[in-house]
Parts: structure tokens; sequence; C-alpha cells
């Protein structure tokens, strides 16, 4: 302790950053001040008329909409194709795919084909499910069940393919049954992998849903849409548009309950 | 029910695994299979528990094993292979569950192996929430609980960090000395070797071949850490091994 004290300095802190957190109340917050930077925008004059709808306007026909009892009118039919249309695609979807992953046969015979219907934009073939399945509900049930079923098919098959070896292993090493195997452990491992193929099949269902509903629908939100732009009344637009979203993020809320409690597992 | 290797000879493609494997496995008794990385030891546990089929030779049951046996030759893996969604009395139902026992049996069969392996507080807690060495009786009581005839043990402890794995090697003395079991045990540590076999095989580097089996007589129970026989034969595994592990060690991996 006779020495003199050297200079004594902190060590310098480098290892920040790079790590994502959490924070929804920042994603509310862009959202709102969006909101009002139009509002005041339009409301001066600085954003034109034709260029975009004061936002409270939009509300306002929105409340209108939904106090006149049209936006169930709308909305109930777009529900319907859209449950009805998804659940088809999703569930058949799904069994192809565990039955590609589970049997070379079948993935041999089929891989190719979905793989070559996968890239097809389903809205082209629309004229021909008004032919095949008649011009109301339908072709609009076979649009959306067939857009949904082609990635719903890659990410199940995917997602059997990902299933970790060593538990199947595990299982026929304790002489379980093929059918256990399957049940109890491809398809509880699989189901990540089909849930996150939902979440893009499911979105994929609402873009459909709107392109059928242009085509020929007397009610439905891509009617209500499509009537709006051919009038420019921007406020409706808008609305539609906006149902749309609150759609997407209903579905994807949705989603991620049923995997938070499937997938409570996960580490 | 003993289990008889004859001539076991096995290969991936042109790559030879293991040559010319004669060996017996009695009843009773723990059988550690040493070696260098590579020289096929998983790959003969594999073929002794009819996971993959030997190209040459083969492997017999002698005897029939217990009646009360489910799954005569059970494997306890080196990652556990736990069923992350099912929890701990979940993992082991799984393994009953295609095997016709009512509820109430299948009931005192898992309260029992976990009684067994001191997990009974556990069960009602899924995998994650589980320690490595945990995980690891869980697998194990998962193993017990289908009665095994031999017990197949895939470098069970491996995955573990050694203050883990000398817990673990204690409980498994515990296990075998209230009820001796039969089983094979692959490691490439010579310190589990000699504290849970009766005799270990050590095999040359690929393709396995059978170097020399050592015996040892002193009970599991008195095996402890640090005992002056035990360091003896330790030391003389080593000097069979090391030369053939630095062989293994410097082989250039061509595909």
């Amino acid at each position: 302790m006779t020495e003199p004290a050297e200079r004594q300095k902190l060590v310098d802190f480098r290892g920040g950053g790079f790590v994502p957190r959490s924070n929804r109340w920042i994603g509310l917050l862009i959202f709102v001040a969006i909101l009002i930077a139009v509002e005041i925008g339009t409301r001066t004059g600085f954003i034109t008329s034709l260029t975009l709808p004061i936002p409270s306007d939009v509300f306002a026909t929105f409340v209108e909409l939904w106090r006149s009892g049209l936006l169930w009118k709308h909305l109930v039919p777009s529900i319907t194709r859209l449950i009805v249309g998804a659940l088809f695609g999703v569930s058949i979807g799904i069994t192809v795919g565990i039955l590609i992953g589970l049997f070379s046969i079948v993935r041999a015979g089929l891989a190719p084909v979905i793989a070559a219907i996968f890239p097809i934009p389903k809205i082209a073939l629309l004229p021909l499910f008004v032919i095949w399945f008649g011009i109301d509900e339908g072709s609009k049930y076979a649009l959306i069940a067939f857009g949904t079923f082609t990635p719903t098919v890659v990410a199940t098959y995917g997602a059997v393919d990902n299933v970790d070896r060593s538990l199947i292993r595990m299982g026929q090493s304790f002489s379980l049954t093929w059918l256990s195997i399957v049940r109890k452990i491809v398809l509880p491992g699989a189901m990540p992998g089909i849930l996150s193929g939902l979440r893009i099949s499911l979105a994929i269902a609402i873009i459909l849903l709107v392109a059928a509903e242009m085509l020929g629908a007397e009610y439905g939100i891509g009617a209500y849409i499509l009537e709006a732009g051919s009038l420019y009344d921007l406020e409706r637009l808008f609305v539609g548009v906006a149902i749309l979203s609150i759609l997407g993020v209903t579905v994807s809320a949705a989603i991620n309950w049923v995997e938070s409690r499937l997938l409570n597992w996960r580490v | 029910m003993d289990l008889q290797l004859k001539n076991i000879g096995h290969q991936y493609g042109d790559l030879d695994v293991v040559r010319g494997i004669d060996l017996d496995i009695p009843r009773g008794k723990i059988i550690c299979i040493v070696g260098p990385s590579g020289c096929g030891k998983s790959t003969l546990l594999r073929l002794i528990g009819g996971l993959e089929r030997p190209i040459e030779g083969q492997v017999l049951q002698v005897g029939t094993p217990p009646a009360d046996s489910i799954n005569p030759l059970t494997f306890v893996f080196q990652d556990f292979a736990l069923l992350p969604w099912r929890t701990v009395e979940g993992n082991i139902s799984l393994v009953l569950e295609d095997h016709g026992l009512s509820g109430k049996e299948m009931e005192a069969v898992i309260s029992d192996v976990l009684a067994r392996t001191n997990l009974s507080d556990f069960r009602k807690a899924l995998p994650k929430q589980l320690s490595g060495g945990m995980k690891q009786r869980v697998a194990i009581a998962r193993a017990l609980a289908v009665r095994p005839a031999v017990m197949l043990m895939d470098e069970p402890l491996s995955a573990l960090d050694s203050q883990t794995r000398e817990l673990l090697i204690d409980d498994l003395v515990t296990l075998w000395t209230r009820e001796p079991f039969t089983a094979v045990y692959v490691t490439h540590n010579l310190n589990e070797a000699v504290r849970l076999g009766h005799s270990i095989v050590v095999l040359s580097r690929r393709p396995g071949e059978i170097r020399e089996i050592v015996n040892i007589e002193l009970p599991l129970a008195d095996r402890t850490l640090g005992n002056h026989q035990l360091e003896e034969h330790q030391k003389r595994l080593w000097q069979i091994m090391r030369e053939e592990a630095l062989a293994a060690d410097q082989e250039l991996i061509d595909d």
C-alpha cells in the first residue's frame, strides 16, 4: 500500500443494445400521432380533401354505419365467408400436410402438385370458380378455401418435418403404437409450425375475401369498399379499410390466444 | 433375461462402425461400454435395443423377460427426450398408455417411480421448469415405469454438469442397490464407468472392436469418490484408451 495510487477508471460498458424489448405503447402512440397529424393537415387544407379524408369524418361515417345497422349487414356475410372458407381450406390443408409429412409416397405424389399451384394467384381463378361453384356464396367459399389451403399444407408438412426426431425415436424405443406416436408426439410437436402457418393463411384469407366480394356481392366489406371507391367516397372507403384492419388484428389476436393456451410448454 | 451379442458388425454406407462384437449381458449387472468418440458405442446400443438392425451378427434374448415387464428393452437418452408439452407425470403416463393399464394401476406405477426418484413434489411440473439433472431423473423414472428387463443408457449423464453428475451417480447406485437392474451403460467418462460398471468394455477407435473387458468386484455401494482401488482401475482404463483416443482425435473426417 506504499506505492502511489494508480489512476482508477470505470471499465467502459459496451454490451448494450441488440436486445428487442417489448413496448406496446409506442406503437399506439405512433398510430395516434399519425391520425392527429392527418387531422390537422386536412383541416388546415395542407392536405387536400382529394388526397385524404378527415379522420374525424371517417369516424363519424363509421358511427353512422353502425347506427343504421348496415355495419352488421356487411360484416356478417363477410365473416361467415371468412370462417366457412378458411375452415375448409385450413382443415383440408392440415390433413394433406400431415399426410405429406408422414408418408413418403404421398409426399412424392403431392408435394410437386402443391408447389405448382402455390404461386398461382387464386384471384385469377375466380371466374373458373364462379362456373364451378355458382355466382353466389359457393365460389367465394371455394376461393378462400383454395387460397388458405396451399400455405397451410406447406407450413404443416414443414412443421411435421421439423418435429424432433429424437422424440420419435424415444416413442419407438418405448414400443408406442404408430398412431400414438403420430397423435402424442408428431402432432403436438408440429403445432407451433402449424399455428405460425395459420397466421399467414388467415391473412391471405382476408385479402381473398375482399377480392371475391369485389367481383360480385351485394353485401360484404369488399362490396362496401368497391362501392365507396367507385363513388370516390373517401370517408366510406377508409371506414371499409379500417374494418379490414381491425379484422386482421382480431384474427391475429385470436391466434395469439390459441398459441398461449396450446403452446405454454414452449421455453 | 440375459442378452447375447454374436459377432455384431455394422456399417453406414462404406463406413465401418462396429466390427466383430461378442458380448454377454448377464442379469442384474451393469455393463459399461467406453471408447473414444465416434467408436460406435451409441450405434452398438441402438443395435442392442432394436432401434437399428445389425448388418452382420445377431442380438439374442436368452430366456423370457419377466411377465410384468411392459417394455423389456428400455432406453435412457443423453438428451432426456422428454415431451416438452407434457408434465412430469404426463411424460411417464405416455409410455404406459398403450398397454391397457387401468387408471388406478397407472397411477400406482407413476407414484411409485416418482417416489423412487425423489420426484414426487414435481409431478405437475413441465420439463422447461426443471434443471438438467431433474429432467434426467424424470427420464429414469419413465424408464423404470415400464419395468425393463434391460436398461440401455446412452451417455445419460453427459449433458449434465459435474456436480449434478455426482448426485445422479449416487441416485443410480441407490436404485441399483435397492433393486438390482440390468443395464448397458454407454459413456465416454471413465469415472462414471468405474463407479457404475460391474464390467467395463473398452472399444477401440472406429471401427469399434472390443479391446478389453475389465471386471470390478467392489460392490457399487462401496465405490465412493476418491476410492483408491477405483482410481487404479480408472488409470488402467485410461492407459488402454489413451492411444485410441489420440488416434481418433487426429483422424481426418472425410465425407
